[in-house]
């Protein structure tokens, strides 16, 4: 019997990591996909009644660090709503930088549906529409972004568009948009070689 | 002496007739595209079919020249249209994508190097001051503190002071508000260059450098098509892309979404939206060159 759990928990662990495996190779491969893909599949319906202009916003992006679905692993773990500091999750938990000081995973995260993100209200919510738990607090950027004035835009200028969500170019952990690196500053003139 | 007068006078007839006969038949000889490039009228008074013979025969000689097909566009203004453009300085980081997106779509000589867009690094605590700005900032990452940045190129102006010294009408504004240049009538005298007070004209000091390999052959007469040694030339809000409904590739290109075009005669337009709600303003307002080209602060 204690053999035979044993032998239980160790296959429990192969499966599951092998699940891992294949869920990084899923989620790696969907980040390839491209922008022009996700067009098919527009997921802002609200938007789209708004004249003809038909507005699509692809996936919202995770990282290789990041496993979804999130209760892949969570199911079988014992719920605990104490705000405290992590033991897995190390990444997040470094770069979090989101009001640090007054929220954790579970003021945007659902405890019991891991899967989902959680309105203020307690709605919940898909992670495709995370622009509207972003909007609770950000209301003036969520209002400036449904006309494209926040945030970017592509596309046709007087048709169909794609749009970006607020977590494509803000890590919903560390909002702060990420310093680039500069192209190159223009030739100067002294450096100009005199022309034949 | 008097005869000798004379003789001189008859050989000096002679030999303008000679020449001018001369030089008649040399012209009836040359048939070739540059020839008729030269006796081009100026693109303004060109008749359809005249256009068609040209675009044939730029498609021709440039798909020859770079090896791949290219395609020369003459599409007009589209009705109703007038485009309008806004930056927004609060989101900008300086970080140069738009300057280079800008060079492969439009053609832009490599070497000598022309950049249509520069962007100046400004200093918080002065505001916009275009003598202490930097265009040449160079930091390992950007925003840098304590900056913010300015990118401009041409900002075509309602009343635009280069199309009224142009002395050939080689530039002029489109009915959609763009700026244009034709690159077959600009004799080069850089004129245009002076009365712009935004620095958004440049000129090919010698022949434009481009490889084959990155030119874009997709084009339009009147923008990014291949130009030639000794003419002016200038950002057209990217017009072969415009016109065909895209947003210009800086647009595309902006990491963070600073750049918003659109049409400003259509109410639903985010442009209109941002001229409606957000504070605006336009570069050297006082020289009352009424930009099409605004900056904003989102924030």
């Amino acid at each position: 019997m204690f053999i035979m759990k044993d032998f239980n928990s160790t296959a429990q662990k192969i499966i599951f990591f092998n699940c891992l495996i294949i869920l990084n190779l899923f989620i790696g491969c969907n980040n390839n996909t491209s922008i022009e893909n996700d067009l098919q599949n527009p997921v802002i319906s609200h938007l789209e009644d708004k004249q003809n202009v038909e507005i699509a916003v692809s996936r919202p992006p995770f990282s290789d660090e990041y496993i979804f679905p999130c209760s892949e692993c969570h199911a079988d773990m014992e719920v605990n709503i104490e705000p405290r500091i992590l033991e897995m999750h190390e990444e997040i938990v470094e770069s979090y930088n989101h009001d640090s000081e007054n929220r954790w995973c579970l003021a945007c995260h659902d405890a019991n549906t891991r899967d989902s993100l959680r309105l203020a209200s307690g709605k919940l919510l898909d992670f495709k529409k995370s622009y509207k738990l972003c909007g609770q607090c950000h209301g003036d950027k969520l209002r400036d972004w449904k006309v494209g004035v926040h945030g970017k835009r592509s596309g046709d200028w007087n048709g169909k568009k794609q749009y970006l969500l607020c977590v494509h170019c803000h890590d919903p952990h560390s909002p702060h948009f990420k310093k680039l690196k500069p192209d190159p500053p223009p030739v100067k003139e002294e450096d100009i070689d005199s022309i034949e | 002496m008097q005869k000798g007068k004379n003789n001189s006078r008859r050989d000096f007839l002679k030999k303008l007739s000679l020449g001018i006969g001369g030089s008649a038949v040399a012209l009836s000889a040359c048939n070739s595209p540059d020839f008729d490039d030269f006796l081009q009228k100026n693109f303004k008074t060109l008749s359809k079919e005249d256009i068609d013979e040209i675009i044939l025969n730029l498609e021709k000689k440039y798909s020859e020249k770079y090896g791949k097909k290219f395609s020369v566009s003459a599409e007009p203004a589209i009705d109703n249209t007038l485009f309008g453009y806004a930056l927004d300085l609060s989101r900008c980081i300086g970080c140069r994508r738009c300057v280079y997106a800008c060079v492969d779509e439009n053609n832009q000589s490599r070497d000598p190097q022309i950049h249509w867009i520069t962007v100046l690094q400004m200093d918080k605590e002065k505001g916009i001051d275009y003598m202490h700005s930097d265009i040449h900032y160079n930091p390992e990452l950007v925003p840098e503190e304590g900056h913010f940045y300015v990118p401009v190129a041409c900002q075509q102006c309602a009343n635009p002071p280069c199309v009224k010294v142009c002395p050939a009408t080689a530039t002029w504004q489109e009915p959609d508000g763009i700026v244009v240049v034709d690159y077959n009538w600009c004799i080069g005298c850089r004129y245009c260059m002076a009365a712009c007070p935004y620095g958004a004209r440049h000129f090919n000091w010698s022949e434009p450098i481009v490889p084959d390999e990155e030119m874009n052959p997709i084009s339009h007469y009147l923008g990014n098509r291949p130009r030639p040694k000794g003419v002016v030339e200038k950002c057209t809000f990217c017009i072969q892309r415009v016109r065909e409904g895209k947003y210009p590739s800086c647009v595309e290109i902006c990491p963070t979404g600073s750049r918003k075009f659109g049409n400003m005669l259509d109410p639903e337009s985010e442009i209109r939206y941002i001229l409606e709600n957000k504070r605006v303003l336009v570069l050297k307002a006082e020289l009352n060159t009424q930009p099409n080209f605004y900056y904003f602060f989102g924030v």
